[in-house]
């Protein structure tokens, strides 16, 4: 495989994956906003600290109201990971490539870019918001599922695999990450009542309640939550389980054992994780998320080192 | 749209492919004819929608610009065949592989001896003047001495019913995968005309391309390593590069994917490493092949590509510098490169041409700009061009400037009276204006596709068959008609 088409496939993946999962920061964002009660300070420019787009979101927009923060995410082609901007992208990338994906996945991709940015020019609004963010994950999963319906087993789809796994693994640090927020009552105290429901709508937002619910029998704790949202390898959307899934489509790739590495090295990092206290640390946890960022970013750049910019000698 | 009643069908006094009087079809297209009478005009309705559906799910796309973006839109087709008889196809065939012959030797003699000019035969200023000369590639031998392994030739007919070749297009001639899915979808909407296995099969372009492609390969028994090279999704042709490099199961790559090695060879990027590449067919320009040699800024190319080509290590196609012989001053010799090389007289005809760097000729088309057509020497696309009775007093001026200017760029040919076929407009059939594209196969072997591209102007009177200016295209039939039927239709 052309390395260019493997790099093409790869970002796809991920800007599919982005824009899905962009959708589920915001929801779980607003449904936190709605249970909470107006003494906290919780606000929705607590999403613009978790993009760390504070400066790009300040020279465009004077407050950080729920309208303007909407628009950005969702509809600002300047921020390069808002939404319409990520299936853009996805769309600019299948369209290059789209001799060897099957044609109904471009058709797919085609069809849920033409319709979001034809919703994001009459505006995202309050009323509109959860519709809309529904139909961006629900359009995604469905190119999901014609990626595993349709796709053989080829390196096309271990690329597709590697950058959804990668994004998802990124995002949903992201997504317990707005539990992390500064903005948070920090005392545990303040906390307490709210608590619970936190954890829930983290979970909803990652459609992960029921399964965790089938498979912790707990009732929602933080701790539990924290454990099954990045230590599980269960549920697809836990950080372990998208690891899992990198190091499994990593096995066919030729001179993986670098990327394979630092895989199994956040792993680790993974399972050593005192969940306890992150749980009831907010400033803990923000910092854990951090560090597992950073490591994720390392196995990107391994891929593009390895696989995108090859630069080897000429083989003899 | 109403029923089709060909006694109602006028073609303007111009010469009609499919009619040879009011209600009187040519041999070759009776069949279709009649089956296109008895249907009625919900069913005529319902197969030109079929056409259009099949042609957006199959995704037959080209791109336009238009102020700076550009646009994917649905090829347009129109389901009447355009059909000639297998006979005169047959001396059409001959005729083409008699020309590209002739111009891959002048091609090849032009880098090397340039015996053609000393013998006084071809006139070396427009050599000196020409704007696809590459001095580049003088002294190069490319395998088979073959330059031009891809040709498209436009041929049009004009009132006294002979073939006339308009041009040559030996840089990247495009339209070749139309031709094929012109054919895929005609087949899905008359399938039963084809039951009868009169019309020849046109599908064995890309195994024919393939094989030439093979057989330029630098590593002769190896499983040669082809790819073609594209400019990017931006290029007016890039459904068909991507069309062919599926078909032949071949990688489409870009500049960016190549990178040549100290050892002069060719390698793609591949993510298990580099890999070598034997044969290239580029669908870049020559102009934008190697920074190294040409346009330094180019980013489409690939540094150190001509260096791979002149040491033989990979195959380049076409050629760098065959486009030297796709120039319109070039083609109003070609009867005499064809005496010159094969000492042959040409099957084919040319369109009679006045080179404005002659004297007489310039003096010639100075007084009569109203009715001929005038050709800069190096455009292709149809741009460039004035079409005299189509024109203004002050087109004719500006173009007179021109010619003045740099006779040398110049040539004019009279207006033909090109056929045409009857199409099916929004109101019903219509008469069209037609010109045909065959392409022709250059290796081992001559090979020369089953009939080629129609393509129609779908203006009413309109001349201008270029997809980027309201041009649609056509299937092409080579129908077998035996002998007792083609007096029955002269009769």
């Amino acid at each position: 495989m052309l390395s260019r088409v493997a790099e093409n496939i790869y970002w796809l993946a991920r800007y599919l994956e982005r824009a899905e999962d962009m959708a589920r920061l915001i929801s779980v964002n607003s449904h936190l906003l709605l249970d909470f009660p107006h003494a906290t300070k919780l606000g929705w420019d607590s999403l613009i600290n978790i993009t760390s787009t504070e400066e790009l979101f300040e020279k465009h927009y004077t407050w950080p109201d729920e309208t303007s923060v909407l628009q950005f995410l969702c509809g600002d082609r300047r921020y390069g990971s808002s939404i319409i901007a990520s299936l853009a992208n996805a769309r600019e990338n299948l369209r290059t490539t789209r001799e060897i994906l099957p044609r109904e996945i471009w058709e797919e991709v085609n069809q849920l870019y033409l319709n979001i940015a034809a919703k994001v020019e009459s505006g995202v609004t309050p009323r509109n918001r959860d519709s809309f963010l529904k139909q961006v994950i629900r359009s995604c999963q469905t190119v999901t599922g014609l990626i595993e319906g349709t796709l053989s087993h080829t390196q096309t789809r271990t690329f597709l695999t590697l950058g959804r796994s990668l994004e998802r693994a990124d995002m949903t640090t992201r997504i317990i990450d707005v539990r992390s927020a500064n903005l948070l009552p920090k005392t545990a105290e303040d906390l307490k009542p709210f608590e619970n429901l936190q954890w829930m709508s983290v979970l909803k937002s990652l459609t992960g309640f029921q399964m965790y619910r089938q498979q912790v029998r707990l009732r929602v704790r933080g701790p539990d939550v924290l454990r099954f949202l990045i230590q599980d390898t269960a549920f697809p959307r836990a950080v372990a389980c998208s690891l899992k899934d990198l190091s499994l489509a990593l096995l066919p790739l030729p001179r993986s054992e670098e990327v394979q590495g630092l895989v199994d090295d956040l792993a680790r990092l993974l399972i050593a994780a005192d969940v306890e206290e992150l749980a009831h640390e907010p400033e803990q946890l923000h910092l854990f998320m951090d560090e597992l960022q950073v490591g994720l970013n390392q196995v990107h750049t391994a891929l593009v080192s390895n696989y995108y910019d090859v630069k080897h000698p000429p083989k003899p | 749209m109403t029923k089709i009643n060909w006694n109602n069908y006028n073609s303007k006094g111009f010469y009609d492919e499919l009619m040879a009087a009011p209600g009187v079809p040519h041999p070759a297209a009776r069949q279709l004819c009649e089956y296109l009478a008895q249907l009625d005009a919900g069913e005529l309705r319902q197969h030109k929608q079929a056409a259009e559906i099949a042609i957006q799910v199959m995704g037959i796309t080209f791109t336009v610009y238009s102020e700076g973006s550009q646009i994917d839109r649905a090829w347009p087709f129109d389901i009447l065949p355009r059909i000639l008889p297998l006979s005169e196809w047959q001396r059409t065939e001959a005729g083409l592989k008699q020309r590209v012959q002739a111009l891959n030797l002048f091609i090849d003699d032009l880098y090397h001896e340039q015996k053609i000019i000393k013998d006084g035969v071809f006139p070396a200023e427009i050599l000196t003047q020409s704007a696809n000369f590459r001095p580049q590639c003088v002294g190069i031998s490319p395998p088979h001495q073959i330059w031009a392994h891809i040709c498209g030739s436009d041929l049009v007919r004009d009132k006294d019913g002979i073939l006339y070749v308009l041009e040559d297009n030996l840089r990247v001639p495009s339209g070749v995968s139309y031709m094929l899915e012109n054919r895929n979808v005609t087949k899905r909407i008359l399938p039963e005309l084809f039951a009868t296995g009169r019309i020849q099969p046109v599908d064995d372009y890309c195994s024919q391309l393939y094989e030439m492609l093979a057989s330029m390969s630098p590593r002769p028994g190896d499983d040669p390593q082809i790819v073609i090279l594209t400019p990017g999704i931006y290029n007016s042709a890039y459904y068909e590069h991507s069309y062919l490099a599926q078909q032949m199961g071949v990688e489409l790559v870009e500049g960016r994917d190549l990178q040549v090695g100290d050892d002069d060879c060719v390698y793609m990027r591949m993510i298990d490493g580099l890999k070598r590449v034997d044969v290239i067919y580029r669908r870049v320009d020559d102009l934008f092949l190697d920074p190294e040699v040409f346009k330094p800024e180019s980013t489409l190319g690939v540094p150190g590509l001509m260096r791979a080509w002149r040491h033989g290590k990979v195959a380049l196609v076409n050629a760098p510098g065959a486009g030297v012989a796709d120039d319109k001053v070039v083609y109003a010799l070609v009867p005499e490169i064809i005496r010159y090389y094969l000492q042959q007289e040409p099957l084919l005809a040319n369109v009679p041409s006045y080179l404005c760097m002659r004297d007489e000729d310039r003096k010639y088309v100075l007084a009569n700009l109203d009715k001929l057509v005038v050709k800069p020497a190096n455009e292709s696309g149809g741009y460039g061009m004035l079409i005299g009775p189509h024109s203004t007093r002050a087109e004719q001026q500006k173009f007179a400037e021109l010619i003045k200017a740099d006779p040398r760029n110049y040539m004019a040919q009279p207006t033909l009276a090109i056929s045409t076929t009857p199409t099916l407009c929004e109101t019903g059939l219509e008469a069209r204006h037609v010109d045909l594209r065959p392409f022709i196969l250059s290796g081992e072997q001559i090979y020369v596709t089953t009939g080629g591209l129609t393509r129609v102007a779908l203006t009413p009177g309109s001349l201008v068959v270029n997809s980027s200016q309201g041009g649609g295209s056509k299937d092409t039939w080579i129908v077998d008609v035996d002998e007792t039927e083609q007096s029955q239709g002269s009769a």
